[in-house]
């Protein structure tokens, strides 16, 4: 149904008019201009897409826009504040956890969404929680030492 | 779908010197140092072919700015591998400037020279010393006119980020300053680089300058380009490979608001302004198709790939076979088998198309973008002029982001709707229409003296390709033979495209290699790293191998022991490997999980040690995929394995403890690194298996069911 959909884009309050059976990765990517956010496989399979909604990990491209109407999204673009990088940007950014830097939004955002519930999670709560987020170049050694380390220097929660 | 390094079709049109030194100092003033690296040089590891048209003159320049920075432009793309920082490093050293003061523009067929592309690990190997010596040479220069300015004798001139000082005078000028309003030409002579021990910038890990727009979302990749009216299309696609259309019914699909159907031959493109609307009224598409005539599987493709297969050609030969069987007491004789296996990037091929003025502009995520400019301008009847190509990052490419295919079909779709064209695959398209990395058949024929020594080789390959075949032990008697492989065109060999996927032939030829010595020397009751170094004469397979066995704590014992334990060793674009594991296989499900993983990598001088550890831990951990679970399922032109779902690659669950080691070996030149470490891990896999419980799988991927299967056979 052809609608306008409120909802708060990264703090911003955000209206959209789509059909609000479309999902949220492309009116993100598409209407709002917001690319951080990655297709990979379409079927919540690889993670590349993942944002917050109301501090829960989503795959964008399975969240219809109505489901999203009223709710609170984060996405890549809206982690750093105030130009200061979130603590697990910085960690990924030390760990080197990246190569191509594809899967890199989701990994961060579902890392997020860890530290949100689990501030200081054991390593294999962190492999747990990731297991669903596809990387091909092999940069999990790294992801994992950079949650760690991120988990570690925000001791108490992430913002 | 054409192969992936396909020379034939490398029309190069690369302007003529002048004019195209003359088009690239046209965009800005400074100081412009043109160099060519030696097409030979560059194609030495790949294979030694003739390619036309490579150029003479120039195909990489250096610019240094009127603000003073160092800009290096190359027709090579950062896909992950972190050339972008790395080359970097080799234009600061050189030109005493900090790794922030270079920038690397990359790929873009207008702002860069010609370049043949991003693959083989060559970018910092044969690539590097080149720019290495055009940053010397830019650095002469520049002290020349320095030199001049402060009236001081070059010998007495330093150079700290840019800033020349005079140490008699204490007065300064900057590279900026001499450059200023100027328009400087010169060509790579014969100033030497610094020498190992001088080195400040080259052997140090520096951060990558793509981390802040990577960790931040802003790096922009080919689907997320866009420019005003642009529409994306999803393409109709047959069922399977073979499948040829014969009927279609677009009515329902039209009716879809905002939706344009371009139909050319068999070409159906579905137009939106939004994908996922573009991609709903392709379904509602009805088509009919004969169906493909193959009638090959996973199961029957190894007898077909032996009977196919061109006439074997012979890779390597040393003494006689004949006499090598004389002198063997036992003969050693196995079949190895490897299968499809997808690139499955994360990055889907995506491009950007938009014809503007007569001129095509394409944003793809290749690793070939000048080919891919002439492949375009082929396709289109298009001059390569009026065609360029822009690579931003490449999400993963492992050879894969080597298909021209979708980048040509965006283009044409773009010119036959009149209005800029954005493709983005499907994963179903990347799983049915990307290159696969080839099955192969493995032959081999093994002897040994009563000393335990290796006398005789006789080995042969089929459908894998000749990269790394040769075997490298001290053997008198050997012989290689390969039949067919990914590089070549063998019409009715693999049921569809197959192409390089990292380290191409090598995983294949180093799987069997290995698994056989480890036979070889489990029959002898030979500790398998012993009877390696036994036959082994090359000091740096000895010397990774011992560093290996030394580091990992390897305890003699010949197989199989129980421990599940393994080793390989391995060559790769000119770097040497050993890998040690060790696994537990489950008793119950024959499931294996990987414990430990140790690489030992000599790749001459290591420019970015961090660099050089993540492209191993990555091959490492990308490298377990292909030895435990990937293997694409067909069946009569059909690709079976369409998604995540049933193609599993590794995850963060598999991870074994990894460990690296890089040999400090400061007297070979770099060579790769991107490759080499994937190549042992399909033997060292298995051979940890066997070592486990006591049982071999001759086939990748060693799953829990040819465990089962092995077991009940011994």
């Amino acid at each position: 149904m052809q609608r306008t959909v409120s909802f708060t884009l990264n703090g911003k309050p955000t209206k959209v008019s789509v059909d609000d059976e479309r999902m949220l990765l492309w009116v993100m990517r598409e209407d709002l201009g917001l690319t951080g956010t990655k297709f990979g496989c379409g079927q919540s399979l690889c993670g590349a897409c993942t944002v917050i909604v109301n501090n829960e990990a989503m795959r964008a491209c399975s969240v219809a826009m109505k489901e999203v109407a009223g709710k609170q999204v984060l996405t890549i673009e809206g982690l750093s504040q105030n130009d200061e990088l979130h603590p697990l940007q910085k960690a990924f950014l030390t760990h080197y956890g990246f190569q191509c830097g594809f899967c890199t939004p989701g990994m961060i955002l579902n890392a997020y969404s860890l530290l949100l519930k689990t501030p200081h999670p054991t390593r294999a709560q962190i492999v747990e929680h990731m297991d669903d987020n596809l990387c091909r170049c092999g940069a999990h050694v790294r992801i994992i030492a950079a949650i760690e380390d991120a988990a570690s220097t925000m001791s108490g929660g992430a913002r | 779908m054409t192969a992936y390094l396909d020379t034939n079709q490398a029309s190069v049109s690369a302007p003529g010197f002048d004019a195209g030194r003359r088009r690239f100092m046209a965009l800005g003033s400074g100081l412009f140092l043109f160099f060519l690296v030696e097409p030979l040089e560059v194609l030495r590891a790949q294979e030694s072919r003739h390619m036309p048209g490579y150029p003479t003159d120039f195909n990489a320049y250096l610019r240094i700015g009127e603000d003073g920075r160092v800009t290096g432009f190359t027709g090579k793309i950062e896909m992950g591998q972190g050339i972008c920082t790395s080359l970097a490093q080799l234009l600061a050293e050189e030109l005493d400037v900090s790794v922030d003061q270079v920038d690397m523009v990359m790929g873009d067929t207008d702002l860069c020279p010609w370049d043949m592309g991003t693959f083989g690990s060559l970018s910092v190997r044969a690539f590097g010393p080149v720019l290495r010596g055009a940053g010397a040479e830019a650095r002469m220069v520049l002290l020349q006119m320095a030199a001049e300015h402060l009236n001081a004798p070059v010998e007495r001139l330093q150079v700290h980020s840019g800033v020349i000082t005079d140490s008699g005078s204490k007065k300064t000028v900057s590279y900026a300053d001499l450059v200023k309003g100027k328009r400087i030409e010169r060509h790579l002579g014969k100033v030497p680089g610094k020498a190992f021990s001088a080195y400040s910038v080259i052997g140090h890990s520096t951060p990558r300058k793509d981390a802040l727009e990577k960790v931040t979302g802003k790096a922009k990749y080919a689907g997320d380009k866009s420019v005003p009216g642009m529409l994306h299309a999803r393409i109709l696609r047959p069922p399977a490979h073979g499948a040829t259309l014969k009927s279609v019914d677009t009515t329902a699909a039209e009716r879809v608001a905002g939706v344009r159907i371009v139909k050319d031959g068999v070409l159906v493109a579905v137009l939106h302004e939004h994908r996922d609307v573009a991609d709903q009224a392709l379904q509602l598409i009805k088509a009919q198709y004969e169906p493909s005539s193959s009638r090959l599987d996973d199961q029957n493709i190894f007898d077909h790939l032996v009977k196919s297969a061109p006439e074997p050609k012979v890779v390597g030969q040393t003494g006689n076979l004949a006499e090598g069987e004389k002198l063997s007491t036992t003969v050693f004789e196995e079949t190895y088998f490897d299968n499809y296996v997808a690139h499955a990037a994360m990055e889907t091929h995506s491009a950007l198309a938009h014809l503007q003025d007569g001129k095509m502009t394409v944003w793809a995520g290749t690793q070939l973008p000048f080919m891919l400019r002439d492949k375009i301008a082929g396709e289109l009847g298009m001059s390569p002029d009026k065609v360029r190509v822009i690579p931003p990052y490449v999400g993963g490419g492992f050879g894969g982001k080597g298909t021209e295919g979708p980048f040509v079909e965006a283009a044409k779709v773009a010119k036959l709707c009149g209005k800029p064209v954005h493709m983005i695959w499907s994963r179903e398209e990347e799983f049915f229409f990307d290159t696969f990395r080839p099955a192969a058949v493995i032959k081999i024929r093994a002897g040994v003296d009563a000393a335990g020594k290796l006398v005789l080789w006789d080995y042969a390959i089929y459908g894998g390709g000749d990269r790394e075949a040769r075997q490298f032990y001290a053997i008198p008697h050997e012989r290689t033979l390969a039949a067919g492989g990914w590089m070549t065109t063998d019409p009715g060999l693999h049921p569809f495209a197959v192409g390089a996927w990292r380290a191409p032939s090598n995983n294949s030829n180093s799987f069997g290699r290995e698994s056989h010595i480890d036979t070889i020397a489990a029959k002898l009751k030979i500790d398998p790293v012993q009877f390696r170094l036994d036959n082994l004469a090359n000091p740096r397979f000895r010397r990774v191998l011992e560093t290996a066995a030394e580091k990992f704590g390897w305890k003699p014992a010949p197989g199989p022991s129980g421990r599940g334990v393994g080793v390989a060793i391995g060559t790769d674009v000119d770097s040497f490997v050993a890998t040690m594991a060790e696994v537990e296989v489950d008793k119950d499900t024959s499931r294996v999980r990987v414990k430990r993983v140790l690489c030992v990598q000599d790749m001459g001088i290591v420019v970015n040690p961090e660099g050089a550890r993540q492209q191993m831990e990555g091959c490492m951990t990308m490298g377990m995929g292909y030895s435990l679970t990937e293997h694409i399922h067909f069946k009569n032109g059909e690709i079976l394995d369409r998604n995540f779902s049933t193609y599993e690659i590794p995850r963060f669950s598999w991870l074994p403890k990894i460990e690296t080691v890089l040999i400090d070996n400061p007297n070979n030149p770099p060579s790769g690194g991107g490759e080499p470490a994937i190549i042992t891990m399909g033997a060292v896999i298995a051979n940890a298996v066997f070592d486990a419980v006591g049982a071999r799988v001759h086939q990748l991927p060693v799953t829990a069911d040819r465990i089962k299967h092995a077991l009940k056979k011994s």
